[in-house]
C-alpha cells in the first residue's frame, strides 16, 4: 500500500504538499445504456481496493422529490417545469458530491446521469474546477436493441416508477422516455471534445475510445472498465475439504485433505458434473489442501499463489487458545480491528485484498469460474461481490463443504449456498465483546520482553 | 478461450513451456502464441513501441522477439540507394519487400513453434490491406492468435523530432548527411502514403482485435481485446509516454545490518548511511529537478535516507526488499552453515531460488510490476530502494535477461540515472563519495555441481499433484511491514541500553499500520502485479 508522508511534514510546519485530488466520475448516455450498472460496479470496485468512493444517481435525488411518477411526459424536452424540477435535482446531488468530496473524506464521486448535452457537461466541468476535482467522462454508446430490451426487462421494470404499471406499458413509457433524450444527444466528439478526459464504451464493451488518460487512478478505472462484461455468467466460491489441520484446530499451514475432506472433494465432482456449466475454469491455491480437492474434480485445474490462505505469521499452525495462551496481547488486538490486524511476520486482511485485486481482475475478465479456496480468501472474494464493508468482511460465514453460486443479477449478485452435505468442523469465529481498547505500541513491546525472558532461539530484534 | 479447455493434464505435462518449470504467471496465462502486428507509416514509433512492449513482455516473463522487416529488407539489398526503392511502382523493389515478408514470417512461426516464444512481434509497416490479409491468412494457418497495434500521427513537430532522433543514425544512411536524410526519409513516407488504408473500424476491420495508438498516446481505440495478455498489453501501450525524463535508482544508505554483513531486516541507517542521505539531498538539489517524485520502500533505512531530502515523498510497500523468510538477518556464512544446501541451490539458479519461507528474484519481478507500470506513466522519480528491488527495475530499463539479473552491480551509495534515448535507456552513475561496505556477491565460477541428488525444491508454477509428500515452502507475503512507532518511544519502553529514538527524527517513523481512518482513505493503493 502506498502511503504518503506529506501529513507528518504538516506536524512540523514545512510546506504542504499535493495530496492527490479527488476525482470526480460522470456518466454520459442514453437511458438503459448501463450507466448505473457501471457506476455501482466500479463503486464497489473501487471500495475494495481502499478508494472511498460513493455513487450519486441522479434519478434517485428526482423520485425523492417528485414521489411519484406519472409518465414519460416528465422528460419532453418541451416540459419547462420538468426540467426545472431535473435542472435543481442534479444541482442537490452535485452539492453532495462537493460534501462527500470536500469534507467528509471521499476520494471518487461517480455522477450517474444522462449528462447528453454539452452544455450539462460544461456546468458540471465548471464544478469541478471550482472545488478543485479532476473529472473523468464514462460514456457508454449502444445501439443493439436487444441489449436494450434487455436492459430495460431487467432493471427498468422492477423500478420504482414502473410499479403500478403492468410490462407492457412500462416498457412502451420508457421506450418514449428515451426518445425524449436523442433529439438533444451531443455523444462526446473526437474534435470538440478533445480536451477533456474520457472512455467511451462501444457496444457493450466491443471497443473503446479513450481519450486524455491524466492520473494513477483514472488509468485503473479504464483498465477495470475494459476488462468487466455483461455475458451471463456464474462464479462458484467454495473451500477445500476438511484438512488435517482444520481438524486439530489448528491454522494456517499446509496439511492434506481428512477422510471427510476426500468425500466432499468426491461430492463436489458429482455436483460440478450436475451443474452442466459451459466451459468452466477451476482455480487453486498453491497450498496441497485446494489442490487435492482439484485432483478429485478430473478437469484441469490453474494454480494461483495470489490465493493462498492469509499468512498467520508467527501464529501459523497454532490453536485459538494457544494463540490466547502465548501472545495475549495480539489475539486480543485481532480482535479489536479484525481487518487491518496483521500477524506478526504475517498478513492482515487489508493486505489480503490487494493480493487478491489481480484474481478479482481476472474474475472480471471470465465466465463460469469455479475458486476453490480458503476462508480468509473466499471472504475477500465475496465482499467484492456482495459489497461488504470492511468491517463485516472478517466475520462474513464461509464453511466447509459449501458451495456459493454467485450470478450477477441486475445491479447485484444472486447468491446460492449449496450444502455438500459432508460433515465437517467449524472454523467460524464469531465477533467477540471488545474490552478496553489496546494500545499497539505496549503490545509489540510487552511481546518482545516475554520473549527474550523466555530465553527463545531468536528474540525478534525487530519491533513488529 | 477453447485453447485451453484444449490443453488437457497431459498436454500441460508435455508442454515445453512448462516442462521448464519455471514460467511465471503471465507466462503460464498465455496459452496460444500471438503474433503482435505493428501498421503505421514510417515514423510513427513502431519500432519504439515494439522494443519496449517486448522488454516488458519478456520482463514478466513471457518470452518474446522482435521482428524487424527493415532488417530483413536490409539483409537482402545490401545497400540502400534512395527513396525510390519504396515507390509502389518499383516492381522489382516489391518483390523483393514481399519476399522479405515472407522470410519474416517464417521465422516467426519458427520461434512461436519451435523456439519456445509465445508473443512474435512484426514491426513493418502493414500499411495495405492486401499485407494485412497475407499475414492473417498464415496466423490462421498456424493457429496463432493476432492482435494490431497501429499507430497513427499527423503531428509534423512528432514525427520530425522522430527522424533526428532514430532515422539520421540508421544504417540506410551512413553518410550522416542531415538535410539529405530528412528529406529522403520525408519522401519515404510519402510513397506509402500512396496506398495507406488505415484500420477500419466500423466495417472492414470490426472484428479484428487491436489498438488504434493516436498521436502519441493522446487518445487510443481499443477493439476486441481476446484475452488476458492482449488486456495487459493494451493497458501498457496506455501508460507509456515519449515526454523526456529522468528515474533515478538509488539504495538506501548504508544500513546497521548491512554493517554486520546481514542480509534483510529492518535496520536503520549507520552514520555513513547517514552522511549519505545528506549527500543525496545535495546531489538532488544540484541536478534541480524539476517536480521530482521520490518514493521509497516501507523499510526504515529507505525512508530514513528520505527524510534527510526535505522533499515529499512516498512509500510503497512493493518496494520493500526480497523477503529472506528463514534466512532474515543472517549473515552468508551463517546460511552457509545452518542451511548448506539451500546455499548451493541459490547458487545454481539465483533467479528463480525462493528462499524458504520467503521471495525469489522472480516473486519480486511480479510484486515490482505496478512500480514499473506507474514508473512509466511519471516524469522525473526517484525511487529508493535495496538491492535485490534495485536489479529488478534495472534489468526492466536495461533489457537484462534473467541470467544476469541477480548479479547486476547496485553498490551502496550510488545514483544510477536512466535517461530514455531512442530506443533504449541511457545510463550515467554518480557515486556520492560517502564510502560504505559492499555487499555484492559475483556469480560463483564454474564449481555448483550439478548435482541430481540435490534437492529440488518445486517453483510456483507447475502444476503439482496430491501425490506430493514433500513439504511445500511457505508463501509469505510480500515483505514484511515493520512496525514503526508513531512519536519518538519513550524511554521506559526502549529496550535497555538503546537510546531513544528522537534523534532519527521523530516524523520519519510513521506508522504504516493503525493510521486514523481519515487518513486512510485517502491513500491511493498501489496494488501487487498479476500474481
Amino acid at each position: 500500500m502506498r502511503g504518503c508522508s506529506n501529513r507528518s511534514k504538516q506536524n512540523q510546519g514545512k510546506a504542504v504538499c499535493m495530496t492527490n485530488c479527488p476525482t470526480l466520475i460522470v456518466t454520459v448516455g442514453l437511458p438503459a445504456r448501463g450507466k448505473t450498472y457501471i457506476s455501482k460496479k466500479l463503486t464497489r470496485y473501487l471500495n475494495w481496493i481502499g478508494v472511498p468512493t460513493r455513487e450519486f444517481n441522479v434519478g434517485q435525488y428526482r423520485r425523492d422529490f417528485m414521489k411519484i411518477y406519472k409518465s414519460f411526459e416528465f422528460f419532453r424536452p418541451d416540459n419547462e417545469e420538468g426540467l426545472k424540477i431535473r435542472q435543481q435535482c442534479a444541482s442537490a446531488a452535485l452539492n453532495d458530491v462537493r460534501q462527500y468530496l470536500a469534507e467528509d473524506g471521499g476520494q471518487v464521486a461517480v455522477f450517474d446521469a444522462t449528462n447528453t448535452t454539452r452544455e450539462r457537461r460544461e456546468t458540471i466541468i465548471q464544478f469541478a474546477e471550482q472545488n478543485g476535482f479532476k473529472v473523468f467522462f464514462v460514456e457508454s454508446v449502444c445501439e443493439d436493441p436487444d441489449v436494450i430490451q434487455e436492459n430495460i426487462v431487467q432493471v427498468k421494470l422492477c423500478s420504482p416508477d414502473y410499479t403500478n404499471c403492468n410490462t407492457d406499458e412500462a416498457v412502451e413509457d420508457f421506450m418514449q422516455r428515451i426518445k425524449c433524450y436523442e433529439n438533444s444527444y451531443e455523444t462526446l466528439d473526437e474534435v470538440l471534445d478533445r480536451d477533456l478526459s474520457y472512455i467511451k464504451i462501444i457496444d457493450v464493451g466491443q471497443r473503446y475510445l479513450v481519450n486524455r488518460v491524466l492520473d494513477h487512478i483514472q488509468s485503473r478505472i479504464v483498465y477495470y472498465l475494459m476488462n468487466i462484461h455483461i455475458t451471463p455468467r456464474s462464479i462458484y466460491l467454495c473451500r477445500h475439504g476438511e484438512s488435517e489441520l482444520n481438524v486439530k484446530g489448528r491454522i494456517g499451514g499446509d496439511s492434506g485433505l481428512t477422510t471427510r475432506g476426500k468425500q466432499f472433494a468426491k461430492k463436489l465432482a458429482q455436483f460440478i458434473q450436475t451443474q452442466s456449466i459451459v466451459d468452466l475454469k477451476v482455480w487453486t491455491s498453491q497450498m496441497k489442501r485446494t489442490i487435492q480437492t482439484a485432483e478429485a474434480l478430473a478437469v484441469p485445474y490453474e494454480q494461483w499463489k495470489a490465493l493462498n490462505e492469509i499468512d498467520a505469521g508467527v501464529c501459523e499452525e497454532m490453536m485459538y487458545e494457544e494463540i490466547q495462551e502465548s501472545h495475549p496481547l495480539e489475539f486480543a488486538l485481532r480482535d479489536q480491528d479484525k481487518y487491518r490486524y496483521r500477524y506478526p511476520k504475517g498478513e492482515s486482511y487489508e493486505d489480503l485484498v490487494q493480493r487478491l485485486e489481480p484474481v478479482i481482475m481476472e474474475l472480471e475478465r471470465q465466465e463460469n469460474v469455479l475458486v476453490i479456496c480458503h476462508q480468509a480468501v473466499m471472504r475477500c472474494l465475496l465482499a467484492y461481490f456482495l459489497d461488504k464493508s470492511a468491517e463485516e468482511l472478517p466475520y462474513l460465514k464461509c464453511p466447509l463443504h459449501t458451495v456459493l453460486k454467485l450470478t450477477p443479477v441486475a445491479y447485484g449478485c444472486k447468491v446460492e449456498s449449496i450444502s455438500l452435505n459432508v460433515d465437517a468442523v467449524n472454523t467460524h469465529r464469531e465477533k467477540p465483546e471488545i474490552g478496553p481498547l489496546i494500545d499497539p505500541r505496549l503490545v509489540r513491546h510487552q511481546e518482545r520482553c516475554r520473549h527474550q525472558n523466555c530465553g527463545e532461539d531468536k528474540p525478534p530484534l525487530i519491533v513488529r | 478461450m477453447s485453447c485451453n479447455q484444449r490443453d488437457s493434464a497431459e498436454a500441460k505435462k508435455n508442454d515445453v513451456r512448462l516442462n521448464g518449470k519455471k514460467c511465471s504467471w503471465a507466462s503460464y496465462m498465455t496459452n496460444s502464441p500471438t503474433m503482435i502486428v505493428m501498421i503505421g507509416l514510417p515514423a510513427r514509433g513502431k519500432t519504439y513501441m515494439s522494443k519496449k512492449l517486448t522488454r516488458y513482455l519478456n520482463w514478466i516473463g513471457v518470452p518474446t522477439k522482435v521482428f524487424n522487416l527493415g532488417v530483413y529488407r536490409r539483409e537482402a539489398v545490401r545497400s540502400y540507394k534512395s527513396y525510390d526503392f519504396f515507390r509502389h511502382d518499383n516492381e522489382e523493389a516489391m518483390k523483393i519487400r514481399k519476399q522479405c515478408a515472407l522470410v519474416a514470417l517464417q521465422d516467426v512461426k519458427s520461434y512461436l513453434t519451435e523456439e519456445g516464444g509465445q508473443i512474435a512481434v512484426f514491426d513493418a509497416t502493414n500499411t495495405t490491406r492486401e499485407r494485412r490479409d497475407l499475414i492473417q491468412a498464415f496466423v490462421k494457418e498456424n493457429a496463432f492468435k493476432v492482435f494490431f497495434v497501429e499507430s497513427v500521427c499527423d503531428d509534423p513537430d512528432v514525427i520530425a523530432a522522430n527522424i533526428l532522433e532514430v532515422k539520421v543514425s540508421s544504417p540506410d544512411y551512413p553518410e550522416r548527411h542531415r538535410e539529405r536524410i530528412v528529406d529522403d526519409f520525408l519522401k519515404r513516407i510519402e510513397c506509402y502514403k500512396v496506398t495507406y488504408q488505415p484500420l477500419d473500424p466500423d466495417d472492414y476491420d470490426r472484428d479484428l482485435s487491436f489498438i488504434k495508438v493516436i498521436n502519441v498516446g493522446r487518445r487510443f481505440l481499443v477493439n476486441r481485446v481476446q484475452d488476458y495478455i492482449q488486456s495487459k498489453i493494451v493497458y501498457y501501450l496506455m501508460n507509456i509516454h515519449v515526454h523526456s525524463h529522468s528515474i533515478y535508482l538509488c539504495r538506501h544508505g548504508e544500513s546497521d545490518y548491512n554493517v554486520e554483513g546481514r542480509i534483510g531486516g529492518d535496520a536503520e541507517l549507520s552514520p555513513r548511511g547517514r552522511h549519505f542521505s545528506h549527500a543525496l539531498r545535495d546531489f538532488v538539489d544540484e541536478h534541480k529537478l524539476s517536480d521530482l517524485k521520490v518514493w521509497t520502500s516501507q523499510l526504515r533505512r529507505t525512508i530514513q535516507t528520505a527524510e534527510e531530502l526535505g522533499v515529499p515523498y512516498e512509500q510503497w510497500k512493493i518496494l520493500n526488499e526480497i523477503d529472506a523468510g528463514v534466512c532474515e538477518e543472517m549473515t552468508y556464512e551463517m546460511i552457509h552453515q545452518t542451511f548448506p544446501e539451500e546455499f548451493a541451490l541459490r547458487d545454481q539458479d539465483k533467479y528463480h531460488y525462493r528462499y524458504p519461507g520467503g521471495e525469489s528474484y522472480q516473486d519480486l519481478v511480479q510484486r515490482l510490476e505496478p512500480v514499473i507500470m506507474e514508473l512509466e506513466r511519471q516524469g522525473n522519480v526517484l525511487v529508493i530502494c535495496h538491492q535485490a528491488v534495485m536489479r529488478c527495475l534495472l534489468a526492466y530499463f536495461l533489457d537484462k535477461s534473467a541470467e544476469d539479473l541477480p548479479y547486476m552491480k547496485c553498490p551502496l551509495h550510488t545514483v544510477l540515472k536512466l535517461t530514455p534515448v531512442a530506443y533504449g535507456c541511457k545510463v550515467e552513475m554518480f557515486y556520492l563519495n560517502v564510502e560504505a561496505v559492499n555487499t555484492h556477491r559475483d556469480r560463483p565460477i564454474g564449481k555448483i555441481p550439478k548435482d541430481s541428488s540435490l534437492i529440488h525444491r518445486r517453483n510456483s508454477y507447475t502444476p503439482l499433484s496430491s501425490h506430493d509428500q514433500v513439504k511445500r515452502p511457505r508463501l509469505y507475503s510480500a515483505g514484511n511491514q515493520p512496525w514503526l512507532p508513531l512519536a519518538p518511544t519513550p524511554s521506559a519502553l526502549m529496550p535497555e541500553g538503546l537510546e531513544s529514538q528522537t534523534q532519527v527524527g521523530g516524523s520519519c517513523l510513521k506508522p504504516c499500520v493503525k493510521e486514523s481512518p481519515m487518513k486512510a482513505q485517502r491513500n491511493l493503493v498501489a496494488l501487487s502485479a498479476s500474481d
